[in-house]
């Protein structure tokens, strides 16, 4: 059985991670950046993966990485995604990088693991893994043309991996066109991506780039189980914290049990959501034979999960909680967005489904 | 021999060398009980002389695994739950030494069944509002009461039993705990049929029921104390076990949909995968328990696993009926009786789904576990209390 725990090296990178967050990336200043024009925190990017060095911790020593794991990175996705950090981390750091990986890529790699340089798989943001794949752009002697809608983290990317018909190319992002979207989550925005007879450079032929990016969509759905883990629990932090320190009737409101046995079973769902995100990435991380079923729970219960404690966060924090400036929304409309992201848990139960012989009507 | 604690590899010499000079095959069952009792390799985290070795308690399963790969004679756990998960550690943490070498050892080997007199017909979640009277006499006590949810009374040799001794004080002070002969005269046990048909409890009636002194188990008014930690107990009893995926009531509809292609319907197969993602989810949290227990890291996550263990029981069980159409109408058996052993996922759907109904009341109700969790976990506020500082004797009732 896999290793459900956290190790101690984890804790630390955790400790660490979250004494950055709390300085850098006060959640004041995530408010203020989502009405800004830069699509991204780029100082915030630089310390998290250059000067803490997690946006190579899955990649090999010998390639610029830290020769740690996808469960390492799965921590960071935690803390990443408490403090709803406006950074390319799982666009750079988990697919782009998960891509390259399984393609046998190594010059773009070492660039990507030490912060250098951001690259994305430029995908639609809900695109499932095991989805067949609508093909964005085609290709012809070395150079590709088409669009992609909704990609996430692409206004951030110095390189733009495109899936084509023969193949999975990187494409310089200056040479692409790019339409920032009005997100509804502002902290990872999406964009449009036109390409026009670009040059690309292909990474990846045939079998082995389906391959590469089925591998970087199912170690993405992994891993932001973790993010929707993180998110839960300081959404039921905030929350817990508001209700005992909020008087109505003359008492605490978190006296009430219309409040607390919410908040009960918000909390035994999070010991779940930490379980089966762990679990998952652990898969992920071993090359497991359970790795797709572990994703699709993973996904259809953290999503889930995510969800409804930023639901509870605004909903017991009354009218507070409905205000622009309070944090509340930043994790509704993080925690609704990437319960989309990666496919919905509907498509998740639907492709257990088919993977525990488990067929519909 | 060294004095330092037994580890993993200590406890394989001394499980092989008990089996090279005890041959399971060959020896009487009970003798071969005794004899892993009196060489601490029953409940290896106990202390030396009652069963144990003073081991860790994250060596037992792999002690329980060599016995049972050797075909080790069964102390059948499933007989005497309450003894083992109760009983026992309520025994350890406040028996005198004497009360430790009279019951432990028949409690473990499973000579001696128990159960346990707490519930009442009026202290239920509010065990604290109990009204069975001891009275003393001497060197005895003379109790009077009723109790109810007593499951396995009618195997049981003893019992675990708090009462009120003092009426004049506030209810949680004026408690005493005591082991109860249940042999002795005074007690009736009559079968408490339930909403199955069957009587897997019962209600025990104590008239003028004499209990030696020396069957106290703790203080005078310490009641609520020793109590504490026989629930504490309960519930990690009740949400710890290690399963295989789709095991329980999941395996039972999962099996059946594959089965019967004809009951599918498009509603059906999106509650069974959300009830099998669920499933899963439980399963995985408990084994993180599990492994969080063995690390030495205990967490407040246990009280979640029973609460999600009922919700699921109830959903899933309910599910097979929808599930089953017509066949769902039928029951297997009405009959009155009193079973052995405690199975959920034994006999008929229909009592699958009746019997998973006690699960979110039994061991603490659904509620009273979300209490526990809001204010002992998340630290919330606690409900107003107008009983606390009231003479049990002056609670309305």
């Amino acid at each position: 059985m896999s290793d459900l725990l956290y190790s101690e090296i984890e804790n630390d990178l955790r400790a660490g991670l979250r004494g950055l967050l709390d300085d850098k990336c006060p959640w004041g200043d995530v408010l203020a950046g989502t009405e800004r024009e830069e699509p991204y925190d780029a100082k915030l990017w630089r310390a998290v993966a250059a000067e803490l060095g997690c946006a190579g911790l899955p990649v090999p020593e010998e390639q610029g990485g830290a020769g740690a794991t996808w469960r390492e990175t799965a921590v960071t996705m935690e803390e990443l995604g408490r403090a709803v950090a406006p950074v390319p981390f799982l666009g750079s750091a988990v697919l782009a990088t998960a891509a390259l990986m399984a393609a046998g890529e190594r010059d773009l790699l070492t660039e990507l693991a030490a912060g250098e340089k951001i690259a994305v798989l430029a995908v639609p943001f809900t695109t499932a893994p095991g989805v067949a794949m609508r093909d964005g752009a085609q290709a012809a002697d070395g150079r590709l043309t088409g669009a992609i809608t909704s990609v996430a983290d692409g206004l951030a990317a110095d390189v733009l991996l495109v899936p084509a018909q023969d193949g999975l190319y990187a494409v310089d992002a200056a040479d692409a066109r790019r339409t920032a979207v009005t997100s509804l989550d502002m902290t990872r925005r999406l964009c449009d991506i036109a390409l026009a007879d670009v040059p690309a450079r292909q990474i990846a032929a045939g079998e082995a780039a389906a391959r590469a990016v089925r591998t970087a969509l199912l170690t993405g759905a992994a891993l932001l189980a973790s993010e929707q883990l993180g998110l839960a629990e300081r959404c039921l932090e905030t929350t817990v914290d508001h209700l005992k320190t909020r008087f109505q009737f003359g008492r605490p409101v978190g006296s009430y049990q219309g409040l607390k046995h919410r908040l009960a079973d918000l909390w035994t769902s999070i010991t779940q959501a930490r379980a089966v995100a762990r679990y998952a990435a652990d898969c992920v991380a071993a090359g497991d034979p359970d790795t797709e079923i572990a994703v699709a729970v993973a996904q259809a219960h953290c999503s889930a999960v995510a969800v409804r404690a930023a639901e509870e966060c605004v909903q017991m924090h009354g009218g507070i909680g409905f205000t622009w400036e309070h944090p509340a929304h930043l994790y509704l409309k993080r925690a609704k967005s990437i319960s989309l992201a990666f496919g919905t848990p509907d498509r998740h139960r639907a492709a257990l489904a088919a993977l525990l012989d488990l067929p519909q009507a | 021999m060294s004095t330092a604690l037994p580890d993993a590899d200590d406890l394989r010499a001394r499980v092989d060398e008990f089996l090279a000079a005890h041959d399971p095959a060959t020896m009487e069952p009970l003798e071969f009980l005794r004899a892993r009792y009196d060489a601490g390799l029953a409940w290896v985290h106990y202390p030396v002389g009652h069963g144990g070795l003073g081991a860790p308690r994250a060596l037992q399963p792999a002690v329980d695994a060599r016995f049972a790969a050797a075909k080790a004679p069964r102390n059948q756990p499933e007989r005497n739950g309450i003894g083992l998960g109760m009983a026992a550690p309520t025994i350890l943490a406040f028996g005198t030494e004497e009360q430790k070498r009279r019951f432990l050892r028949p409690l473990w080997t499973g000579e001696e069944v128990w159960c346990q007199l707490f519930s009442e017909p009026g202290a239920g979640s509010d065990l604290a509002a109990l009204g069975t009277r001891a009275v003393r006499d001497g060197d005895r006590w003379i109790v009077n009461g009723q109790k109810v949810w007593t499951s396995m009374a009618h195997e049981a040799r003893w019992a675990i039993l708090v009462t009120r001794t003092d009426p004049d004080v506030p209810k949680h002070r004026g408690m005493t705990y005591f082991v109860c002969d249940m042999t002795a005269p005074g007690v009736e046990v009559r079968p408490l049929r339930q909403i199955t048909g069957e009587a897997e409890f019962n209600e025990v009636f104590l008239t003028d029921v004499a209990i030696p002194d020396e069957h106290r188990l703790g203080e005078v008014g310490q009641g609520w104390q020793v109590s504490t930690t026989t629930l504490m107990n309960e519930r990690v009893a009740i949400g710890g076990a290690a399963t295989p995926r789709e095991s329980g009531m999941i395996g039972v509809v999962a099996k059946l949909w594959r089965e019967r292609p004809e009951l599918r319907t498009a509603g059906l197969h999106d509650a069974l995968l959300r009830a099998w993602v669920e499933t899963e989810a439980a399963r995985l949290t408990g084994e993180r328990l599990r492994q969080q227990l063995t690390a030495g890291q205990p967490g407040p996550e246990g009280s979640a696993a029973k609460l999600a263990f009922a919700k699921l029981n109830q959903e899933v069980s309910g599910l097979e009926l929808e599930l089953l159409g017509e066949d769902g109408l039928r029951y297997d058996d009405w009959t009155m009786r009193r079973p052995t052993e405690v199975d959920f996922t034994r006999r008929s759907p229909g009592y699958r789904y009746l019997r998973a109904k006690g699960n979110s009341i039994e061991g603490g109700t659904s509620e009273i576990l979300r209490n526990i969790i809001a204010e002992r976990v998340l630290g919330l506020p606690g409900e107003i209390r107008v009983d606390k500082d009231v003479a049990w004797k002056d609670l309305p009732k």
